[in-house]
């Protein structure tokens, strides 16, 4: 178990390393110059020399690259070109936006994805396995962006019942902050649960087949008993350590949702960014991005090694 | 279902050769089989598409804009008076070329790059492990936004990007199955007979891989075809005029309140078109792993 | 926590005026923009909705009217001493936001600041400042480096934002994160692409007109969406209505929209002589420009493109203009007369044109509109789309045939013309070049004469039209909605919203 766990923690550094090559190499493959955008619609060449000069544009990439990377080791991601906000000011301002959209959908996902789940492992092979399957596979087949429009058509268009967009912080309004990201939430949500569902459904069916289970049964318990009290808990832990992982689904998908619902998060940050060459916000937010999937990655790793005894030798 | 009774089929001698049993398998799932049809027809749409559209899916009439479904634009007309129900279905091209095109690229270097890293090991995986960790930690809309961008916009190039970002779960399915399938007795039996390690690669190891990269395969295809579809709603796909659902729901945008139809209809093709992607991926991969995980 | 201590400090504030206290206005506005601004200094921003935001923060030496003429604001005269050199008189008794009095000499720093800081987006605009001198203490004397007649219109916008020096050279290159200027209401807090909230600022100069608490501006670029806000009222006004959406706005009882003339222009800018792409059918000949301009029915494109509410043109002055050239009529479509004139240049068809456009739905489909339309005169038109960012660098270094990148228009013709016509100016990247051009360019800068610029402009408008290195389109419209309770929003052409005046009704 140490040794492996051990490489994986040793792996964490190169992997973040070659993030690090990775989104600076695209983005000079980009075409489009940051400096002309930044110039604005003047584009004055007195102006463009200036920006080239001040960021640095005009040296080799080598360099520009490792003058990044030498701020990211001693903390400082840089600032935004565009709004001169530091960029870590502007994460600590859109993680928590995304983070509470995640946390909600993630809710979302675990009250639709484990009843499901437990529902269609129970009744394996009725029709309940088979609408629950069908329901979770639809999740998963909706384009996300789509299901967006849709939500805002009907909810909020046709019905009123929603605001359409924007964002409003828990601390300023709680019931409007929910109002607004509900249907974020249920459309990142949504696919989550699909893939919990099979998790737990899977799990279940191992658990149901486990000694103590048929003990539990053939003791005369009830059936509901048997399911929640002794299967499920220990389906479980497998469930959401594997769930886990889904964060990083969850974060790819905000960039998509986050534009649709005009969501000030994470994934907006970062489209924009992209777009506008705003090189040193996509750079920062795409390794701190990284730096959270690994980390997610790890803590999975680990909790599975727990849970799995006969992992430990290996 | 099956699986209780399959459980023991690694003892089953071999009356039945493996491929006639996942086949028996698979179409016992109706569930399966209806995706399979409806894949079926998308295909045939796709391909016949100059056939079957009512009208041509460029062909602009000032006269009939955002006209709503009717007898004669059974899916209404969108912003330039073009037929919706033409372009949904010229869309099935770019969606399809997108989906299975992709993948193409995508298990092209992904498969080659994880037989390498699972049968050679070492420096060699400990390498490509870390490039597909990186790849996998960026946010792959992201990576596909970039290198789309990079290559200039097109149909094609988003193909490219998007293969190139599928790559590294290819990469996964391989090396693993690989690694499985090195651990067998016949291999190591190649191997020790002294056959060149390439040759116990591609005669031995490769037809194991087949199963888990043909389910990845087509579980990918509907992940790009959603990939494209993304990519062509931010701009970056199919170019003007040619349809694509994703260019489609990109310009349905701006008409949800007056002309929602736009946004309906290419937006109903992409689910049900994924949707039947998504339940061969899952019959296959019942069919051909029947211990299921 | 922190309202309740600005709510505190404004009551402070308040208690010696008690008289007044009853007036001070307690509502917010709130107002929807099309995306987030840059950085908040007018030395070092670049963008349209920054403007936006400035019209509510800092105020400016002069201001334009609904007929573009210069009006007094933070200045309240100017003359011309000589052709070179300009006297500006100041508004007595005006504060910037820290309390600190606005001067001649805050005037001489803040103009200094926008010629010479570092990475200033301002050089350009007054590259004609030679320098400023303090007359006294309300007046400055401006020296031209020579004669410049679109110097004044400049000190309409942002290089006629005055800063309080204090707080600038507190913060340095910071200022932007914290703009302390002398306008109607002071920096609240923002949050990028989310949010910008500015408060009153009690010792404003002209607070009488000012009816607001606070004004939120708030960064919703989508059209349906930015609609859906205004219906539900939960913003009170929205800069740039889809045109498409209009008809939608004006069924609702609650809602009036604005329509009112901009001052820029869409267009196709097509490749002259900017590399080898200029090397083409349409850059090389004048005759097939000229049957490619023939083959496009602008009318019909305004219809189906903005519901027909911006007008077609052929001239980069705006209609609103006084130099607006009337007599340069639009041509109507004709499509025998193009083929006619591709057959007489000699060129094979169809005339393969590539049409560079950016992602942006609208811009798709003016692409795919004028791409049917040509197709009937005998051209081949494929329509790239490009994310803005690589547009713009593909048609700045030359690599495109014809690119629909408007411009957003400025209150003097000369804004609109001289850098993209002018031989080897900034923005010429078509790279258009003509000698008598070039001269009447240069002589519409000299005189500020106005009847004599006027001749100058339509010798250039009609000169270009006919050369056509720029296919103007059309004028836009700027398309504002609003609730109903809100009165005296003013439509002038520059699409900034003066908050001076505004007000909700309960």
């Amino acid at each position: 178990m140490n040794s492996h766990l051990g490489r994986r923690v040793l792996q964490v550094l190169p992997t973040l390393l070659l993030v690090s090559m990775l989104v600076f190499g695209l983005q000079q493959l980009m075409p489009g110059d940051p400096a002309l955008v930044l110039a604005g619609e003047e584009r004055d060449p007195l102006v463009l020399q200036q920006i080239r000069t001040e960021l640095w544009l005009d040296r080799p990439i080598p360099i520009q690259y490792l003058h990044w990377i030498g701020g990211v080791v001693h903390g400082d991601l840089g600032y935004s070109w565009r709004i001169r906000q530091p960029v870590l000011q502007l994460v600590a301002e859109k993680l928590p936006v995304t983070l509470q959209l995640g946390v909600m959908a993630f809710l979302i996902a675990i009250g639709i994805g484990i009843p499901a789940g437990i529902l269609s492992a129970v009744k394996r092979n009725t029709k309940w396995d088979y609408i629950a399957n069908g329901i979770g596979l639809a999740g998963l087949s909706t384009p996300n962006f789509w299901l967006g429009i849709m939500l805002i058509l009907l909810v909020s268009v046709r019905l009123g019942w929603l605001p359409p967009s924007g964002y409003v912080s828990l601390w300023e309004d709680w019931r409007m902050s929910l109002a607004t990201t509900i249907m974020p939430a249920f459309v990142l949500g949504n696919a989550i649960a699909a893939v919990l569902m099979r998790h737990t459904r899977s799990a279940m069916l191992t658990a149901m087949d486990q000694d103590y289970v048929r003990t539990a049964r053939a003791k005369g318990l009830n059936e509901t008993v048997v399911v929640l009290k002794h299967a499920l808990r220990n389906a479980l832990v497998p469930v959401i350590t594997l769930g886990a992982l889904e964060l990083g689904t969850l974060l790819s998908g905000a960039v998509l949702t986050e534009q649709v619902f005009s969501i000030p998060g994470f994934g907006k940050l970062i489209v924009d960014a992209v777009f506008n060459r705003d090189y040193p916000v996509v750079q920062g937010v795409v390794l701190i991005t990284a730096t959270i999937y690994i980390l997610l990655n790890l803590l999975a790793d680990v909790m599975y090694v727990v849970i799995n005894p006969r992992l430990r030798g290996a | 279902m099956s699986a209780t009774t399959i459980g023991a089929t690694p003892a089953i001698p071999k009356p039945q050769s493996p491929a006639k049993l996942a086949v028996w398998r698979f179409c016992r799932r109706p569930a399966a089989l209806l995706g399979l049809f409806v894949v079926t027809v998308f295909i045939l749409v796709a391909v016949f598409a100059p056939w079957i559209a009512p009208a041509d899916p460029i062909k602009t009439s000032w006269t009939a804009i955002r006209k709503a479904p009717s007898l004669l634009y059974w899916m209404g007309t969108d912003e330039n008076g073009r037929d919706v129900a033409s372009r949904v279905i010229f869309g099935a091209r770019a969606s399809m070329m997108a989906g299975v095109i992709s993948v193409a690229i995508a298990a092209g270097i992904g498969v080659p790059a994880g037989l390498l890293a699972g049968f050679v090991g070492g420096k060699v995986d400990m390498l490509l492990g870390r490039i597909v960790d990186a790849m996998l930690a960026v946010p792959n809309l992201i990576l596909a936004i970039a290198l789309a961008a990079f290559l200039g916009p097109s149909l094609q190039n988003a193909m490219i990007a998007i293969g190139v970002t599928a790559a590294p779960v290819f990469m996964r399915v391989a090396r693993g199955a690989t690694m499985d399938a090195a651990t067998n007795e016949y291999v190591e039996a190649a191997r020790a007979l002294g056959n060149p390690g390439w040759r116990v690669a591609i005669r031995h190891i490769l037809p194991n891989i087949v199963p888990p990269v043909l389910v990845q395969a087509t579980l990918a295809i509907a992940g790009a075809i959603i990939a494209e579809a993304a990519l062509s709603f931010l701009g970056l796909g199919q170019q003007p005029p040619a349809p694509s659902w994703g260019s489609m729901l990109n310009s349905a945008q701006r008409f949800l309140t007056q002309a929602p139809w736009l946004a309906i209809f290419p937006g109903a093709a992409i689910f049900l078109c994924v949707l039947s992607f998504n339940l061969v991926g899952d019959g296959l991969r019942d069919a051909l792993d029947p211990r299921g995980k | 926590m922190r309202r309740i201590l600005l709510a505190a400090t404004a009551v402070a504030a308040l208690l010696p005026m008690a008289v007044h206290a009853q007036d001070a206005p307690t509502q917010t506005l709130r107002i929807a923009l099309n995306e987030d601004g840059d950085i908040l200094d007018p030395t070092l921003a670049r963008t349209f909705v920054g403007r936006i935001v400035f019209a509510g923060l800092c105020d400016k030496l002069f201001d334009i009217n609904e007929k573009l003429e210069i009006v007094p604001q933070l200045a309240t005269s100017y003359e011309y001493a000589d052709p070179k050199t300009i006297l500006i008189h100041l508004r007595s008794g005006v504060k910037f936001q820290d309390g600190t009095d606005m001067d001649a000499a805050s005037v001489k720093y803040s103009l200094e600041r926008h010629a010479t800081m570092q990475g200033s987006a301002r050089k350009a605009e007054i590259s004609a400042l030679d320098h400023i001198d303090v007359t006294d203490k309300l007046t400055v004397k401006i020296v031209l480096k020579s004669p410049s007649a679109p110097f004044m219109a400049q000190l309409t916008d942002r290089s006629g934002m005055i800063v309080s020096p204090k707080a600038a050279e507190a913060e340095g290159k910071d200022f932007g994160l914290h703009p302390v200027c002398a306008g109607p209401f002071s920096f609240g807090e923002r949050v990028a692409n989310d949010h910008i909230t500015l408060d009153r600022f009690p010792g404003y100069w002209d607070a009488k007109d000012i009816h607001f608490a606070h004004v939120i501006y708030r960064v919703i670029p989508d059209t349906s969406v930015k609609l859906a806000n205004l219906q539900a009222g939960a913003v009170d006004l929205a800069e740039r209505i889809a045109p498409s959406d209009v008809a939608e706005a004006r069924k609702n009882p609650k809602l009036t929209v604005a329509v009112f003339p901009a001052l820029g222009y869409d267009s196709l800018n097509l490749n002259l002589g900017n590399g080898p792409r200029s090397k083409t059918p349409l850059g090389e000949s004048k005759l097939v420009r000229k049957a490619f301009e023939l083959s496009i029915d602008r009318t019909a494109l305004m219809q189906v493109l903005y519901n027909g509410l911006f007008q077609p043109t052929v001239q980069g002055i705006p209609p609103s203009s006084p130099y607006f050239n009337a007599d340069l009529k639009v041509p109507e479509r004709d499509v025998a007369k193009a083929k006619a004139l591709l057959a007489q240049a000699g060129v094979k068809t169809p005339v393969p044109v590539t049409i560079g456009v950016t992602t942006s739905p609208l811009s798709k489909q003016l692409g795919e509109v004028i791409q049917s339309m040509a197709a009937e005169a005998g051209f081949d038109v494929k329509v790239q789309a490009t994310e803005f960012a690589s547009l713009l660098s593909a048609e700045a270094s030359g690599d495109f045939e014809a690119s629909a990148i408007g411009w957003s228009g400025r209150p003097d013709p000369d804004g609109n013309l001289y850098s993209f016509l002018a031989t080897n100016a900034p923005l010429n990247d078509s790279k258009y070049s003509d000698k008598d051009v070039d001269t009447w360019l240069d002589q519409s800068r000299a005189t500020t004469d106005v009847a004599a610029r006027k001749a100058l402009f339509a010798k250039i408008v009609t000169k270009v039209e006919d050369d056509l290195p720029i296919l103007y389109l059309d004028s836009p419209s700027w398309v504002t909605g609003m609730t109903k309770k809100l009165s005296g929003f003013r439509t002038v052409p520059d699409g900034m919203i003066r908050l001076q005046g505004m007000e909700l009704a309960k």
